[in-house]
């Protein structure tokens, strides 16, 4: 049994979160740039250029580099041989929120009554117990222009993986200009619906051109890339051959009844980081 | 691709004289709101006092960060603007000339825009840090207590965007 203070869990939420929202992810910073290279397409270049001197300045004056600092996620994957102690564990990833948050944008408020929190808390927190003895962390700033493009349709099984694939494009399609293109395209394939919705979120954490471990859902990733980026939205939606950075898919058994199939959609600055917590205190990657 | 410079508030014959994919750069003063501010504004034009006058003006939906050290103004760039659409005939209806955000407008906004000789620019979404550096001046004129989503009036400097759609409803987005 490893004795963990939680925080030290707290102390990794807001480091992480100073550094990711001034500092887009550097796979993803890497295709934006290469996507700018590559744009024939005037106007949507000129915007690409603008997008990547943002990232470029953001990071060197180290300042958000976009006002909406998102809703935090964090993925928290606990090893069982782990005995969190100092605090209640969710109260300790909200204090990192609240924190680091203080000079950041406040975008969470009650669904009924709009009013705000005023500190950005409560982070959408999903825990899962894993072998081990650490604790590792995934964070995310969610901005919502893209989260509010995001779907989840329950399909039959005789509407099968076509289906699918024809609505995973077709979500991008509706999204245009929206989400703030070229996006980042997280698919989660079975489950049950909440699975499924979780499922395309976690999997927006994979790096840009990384493959998939299954060589069939890699297959499908770099089928439906081709699709939604022959689609021509482009970046900002001013048409162009960049849609989308990646599309990244998680998949689980499912009932013999349904296929569900979530997809979320990510701007073009993810804004992502990971860190561990053990004995040895935290180490981010 | 031709670069305009512009002023605000706009002279109504220059703004004709724009064309879907031109790229401007912004000068003057604009109003700053958005999803709450144009709520809690509609109720006050309901009740026959409206809390700002926006003839002849220009709204930039946004709702920036806190300024960090050393900044007039925090990272600002462009929001959705379709979330807006339920309120934008009525604006340009009463006189409102143009409208900064990012995306698509419904059917009923390009007809307002062309019924009106209004003109809808698109601002590069994500790019907040860097609109910072084009803001001069900050005045904040009412609803405080919405935070980010109050009404606030802010002087820029050669801010880009980019003419999405036109006073003839010529788009620069696909249908």
């Amino acid at each position: 049994m490893t004795e963990v203070d939680v925080k030290l869990i707290a102390e990794g939420i807001k480091t992480a979160i100073d550094k990711i929202s001034c500092e887009v992810e550097p796979s993803c910073f890497a295709a934006l740039s290469a996507a700018r290279d590559s744009e024939k397409n005037p106007t949507t270049r000129f915007a690409l250029d603008v997008m990547c001197k943002n990232v470029a300045y953001a990071q060197q004056a180290h300042l958000p580099v976009c006002q909406d600092t998102g809703m935090v996620v964090v993925f928290l994957k606990i090893g069982q041989d782990v005995k969190l102690t100092g605090g209640f564990l969710d109260d300790a990833v909200n204090g990192g929120v609240r924190e680091a948050f203080a000079p950041l944008r406040k975008s969470v408020l009650d669904p009924v009554s709009r009013v705000n929190t005023k500190d950005n808390t409560p982070a959408v927190i999903h825990t899962s117990i894993v072998r081990g003895d650490k604790i590792q962390a995934e964070i995310m700033l969610k901005g919502f222009g893209s989260e509010n493009m995001s779907q989840l349709y329950m399909l039959n099984p005789a509407q099968g993986l076509e289906t699918a694939k024809d609505l995973i494009v077709r979500t991008v399609e509706s999204a245009a200009s929206n989400p703030c293109p070229p996006v980042i395209i997280g698919v989660g394939l079975g489950g049950t619906f909440e699975k499924c919705a979780e499922m395309s979120k976690h999997a927006l954490f994979r790096k840009i051109g990384s493959d998939n471990p299954d060589p069939v859902l890699d297959a499908l990733e770099k089928e439906l890339l081709g699709r939604i980026n022959s689609l021509g939205i482009g970046a900002q939606g001013f048409g162009g051959a960049t849609t989308a950075l990646g599309v990244f898919i998680e998949s689980y058994p499912t009932h013999i009844s349904s296929l569900p199939v979530a997809v979320n959609v990510l701007c073009h600055c993810s804004r992502a980081a990971k860190f561990t917590v053990d004995e040895g205190g935290v180490s981010h990657e | 691709m031709s670069e305009t410079r512009l002023r605000m508030p706009f002279d109504k014959e220059e703004l004709k004289r724009l064309k879907a994919g031109d790229n401007v750069l912004l000068s003057g003063e604009m109003f700053v709101f958005r999803d709450a501010g144009h709520k809690r504004l509609f109720a006050s034009i309901e009740a026959g006092k409206p809390d700002i006058d926006y003839v002849g003006e220009t709204v930039y939906f946004m709702g920036p960060c806190p300024a960090q050290k050393g900044q007039i103004m925090g990272s600002c760039g462009p929001t959705t603007s379709c979330r807006m659409d339920k309120y934008t005939p009525y604006m340009f209806d009463h006189g409102l000339a143009a409208q900064v955000g990012k995306g698509k407008r419904s059917k009923e906004c390009v007809d307002a825009f062309v019924r009106n000789g209004g003109v809808y620019f698109a601002a590069i979404g994500g790019a907040g840090a860097l609109y910072s550096k084009c803001v001069t001046a900050v005045k904040e004129i009412c609803y405080p207590d919405l935070g980010t989503e109050a009404i606030r009036r802010i002087t820029v400097k050669d801010f880009p965007v980019v003419v999405a759609i036109d006073s003839t409803g010529a788009s620069i987005y696909k249908d």
